[in-house]
């Protein structure tokens, strides 16, 4: 794992020493996020998104563990129960905005996250494997917030689970039986609440796996950074502590404020307020949204209205909906260009920001009434967003002529004055020599 | 804490004892410390009594139907509440024993309210190990000083429910309570 050069774990004090030969904790951490992990001295603020989406995720298990002391999974009474923590239970209010609000902040910091890869390449050999996995936690995440999402038993929970289960059905011939088998019943009622709920319990720990690999398949390589270019020697190094535990934990301070100014002060701007009134299998709400991170895929959902091809318009949506993330898995091997930052690649630069824009585009649609001019603009959007992926990158990729590359991380921060590219205290290091 | 690489031994010999930086990281952890303080408080607090279990915190028994002699059970806080109404034979037999031979020296009358000697109200819990004591139902024994007899490990309370023999080391515990009427009392209530 990682370079020559990383610091070696060599503890002073004899029980360290001790621990060390028995249980190697102390040194996993220390060659994991401690001096003994040598990372680009480059990295922006968009490297804090990583160590953020981690913070959110163990305030989600934290806060959802102490819930599931007081949420009871049984559609008779999963609404009053909620109530019930909201107004009896000692904190019941915090802990449960707390979990609402960690639930959008995941989505925000994971949403960040992956333009930042795209923005920059991360996705690009030699870190592919870290893009796959992420992929896969982000899709774990998405089944996992929309299950705690029907927790609450209330309008949208209902009718969202109805919503959802319902893609199910769209799979030619089996698709009935596999909605009905899913929720153990026709409609969404006390077994698919508490299998839900069971699920819903469980995700968050095999997201919490995956997080692991995802870390652990990156810091063989090591971290991406804005230049996209190799680190080539120990001059383009920091240690992760104190350097990134630093920077890091700035950025966890100012995501800390925004948390907490949305929670305490506007913890259902992101929630509907039909989701205040109690689940009603006879009433669909008059305008059923997702929560707000679903809706560009629910926007790519509604925009196939009518049969193509002999296939039925639900199952294109579905299809389509579905294929959107999943296309995901191949963006390494669509993108071919062996320049990593968008920086360097003035035609993918604006490509990347039309697709920024398409995606916020097919958010707003999702969350509109669909009306024929929003119909319209999604078709367009949607059709937009798999020609970036499946014509637009590897066109680019063949066409572009990228910008010269700095010789080293160092070279570059330094404005290029190769002199001065050994830092101070590492002048004897060899200068933008390869590593390699 | 780990050594910078970037820090020449020069540079260090040039830095007075304690630096600017010194001062913002530990001015940062510390914030950090109490903002984590503070975050555990909550999910502390979660687990105490919540308010819908606190307002059921009293309970109130009708006491005429019960006959000199005879005892019911009621529940407070989700526990076994012993009414029990003395005759005249077990309040004097409660009054006889000095209190020094006791192991929980309690008298009758610091067990009842005054000038209500005859009702004795405890908790149904055995204080050693909380299993409920027999006696205060119809036809169980009350073991052989006439007043509770836990089955568990054989502790036996007399007829002021204090301990007099078996492992429990404290009296059957008597909860707040007030006498509302003469036949009422409201449980768990202080006045």
């Amino acid at each position: 794992m990682s370079f020559p050069w990383a610091a070696d774990y060599a503890p002073k004090h004899p029980l360290m020493r001790y621990l060390d030969e028995k249980l190697p904790l102390p040194r996993l951490v220390y060659n994991a996020v401690g001096a003994g992990y040598p990372v680009p001295r480059n990295l922006n603020y968009f490297w804090n998104f990583g160590v953020l989406a981690g913070v959110a995720l163990v305030i989600q298990i934290i806060t959802g563990i102490v819930l599931a002391m007081h949420y009871r999974a049984d559609a008779g009474i999963a609404f009053n129960s909620v109530e019930h923590i909201m107004r009896d239970v000692n904190a019941g209010w915090f802990l449960r905005y707390t979990h609402a609000t960690g639930a959008s902040m995941f989505f925000i910091v994971l949403y960040t996250h992956i333009f930042r890869g795209l923005y920059y390449g991360s996705y690009k050999p030699p870190r592919e494997v870290v893009w796959l996995l992420g992929v896969v936690i982000f899709l774990l995440t998405m089944a996992t917030a929309f299950m705690g999402y029907v927790l609450p038993w209330g309008q949208m929970s209902f009718w969202g689970a109805q919503v959802i289960t319902g893609f199910f059905s769209a799979i030619p011939l089996v698709g009935d039986g596999i909605r009905v088998w899913l929720l153990g019943g026709y409609a969404p009622d006390a077994a698919a609440l508490n299998r839900f709920f069971s699920l819903h319990y469980l995700l968050p720990f095999v997201i919490l796996g995956a997080v692991i690999l995802h870390i652990w398949a990156l810091h063989i390589p090591g971290s991406n950074n804005p230049t996209g270019v190799e680190v080539k020697g120990p001059q383009d190094t920091v240690p992760f502590h104190p350097y990134y535990t630093a920077k890091d934990g700035f950025g966890l301070g100012v995501f800390l404020i925004v948390f907490a100014a949305l929670m305490f002060f506007a913890p259902n701007y992101l929630g509907h307020p039909d989701n205040y009134i109690a689940a009603n299998p006879l009433s669909t709400p008059a305008h059923i949204v997702p929560e707000w991170y679903f809706l560009p895929f629910y926007a790519i959902l509604k925009s196939f209205t009518s049969n193509f091809l002999w296939v039925p318009a639900k199952l294109w949506g579905v299809l389509a909906m579905f294929s959107s993330i999943l296309l995901m898995f191949f963006l390494p091997w669509l993108d071919r260009s062996p320049v990593r930052s968008a920086n360097y690649r003035p035609v993918y630069k604006w490509f990347f920001w039309v697709l920024v824009v398409d995606v916020l585009i097919l958010g707003y649609c999702g969350g509109a009434h669909p009306s024929n001019k929003i119909v319209v603009i999604s078709q367009l959007c949607t059709m937009y967003y798999f020609a970036h992926f499946l014509l637009i990158l590897p066109l680019v990729s063949l066409l572009e002529r990228p910008l010269p590359l700095p010789n080293s991380i160092s070279e570059s921060v330094l404005h290029g004055e190769a002199q001065e590219a050994a830092p101070y205290g590492v002048a004897t290091a060899p200068v933008a020599a390869p590593a390699e | 804490m780990a050594q910078a690489p970037v820090e020449t031994v020069e540079a260090m010999a040039q830095e007075p004892e304690l630096r600017r930086r010194d001062f913002i990281n530990i001015g940062a952890v510390a914030f950090a410390g109490v903002g984590a303080v503070a975050v555990v408080a909550p999910l502390v607090l979660q687990m105490a009594p919540s308010a819908d279990v606190l307002a059921e915190a009293t309970t109130e028994v009708d006491l005429s139907k019960i006959m000199p002699g005879q005892a019911i059970k009621a529940v407070y806080r989700k526990s076994p509440l012993f009414v029990r109404h003395l005759t005249p034979d077990e309040i004097n037999k409660a009054n006889a024993v000095p209190l020094g031979e006791l192991r929980d020296p309690e008298s009758l009358a610091q067990r009842t309210k005054p000038g209500k000697s005859e009702w004795l109200i405890t908790m149904g819990v055995c204080t050693h190990l909380g299993c409920v004591p027999l006696g205060a139902g119809e036809g169980e024994t009350r073991g052989e000083f006439g007043g509770y007899f836990c089955p568990c490990h054989g502790s036996t309370y007399d007829t002021a429910a204090r301990i007099r023999k078996g492992p429990a080391p404290k009296n059957l515990q008597v909860p707040d309570y007030v006498f509302r009427t003469d036949t009422t009392i409201e449980v768990g209530a202080k006045a």
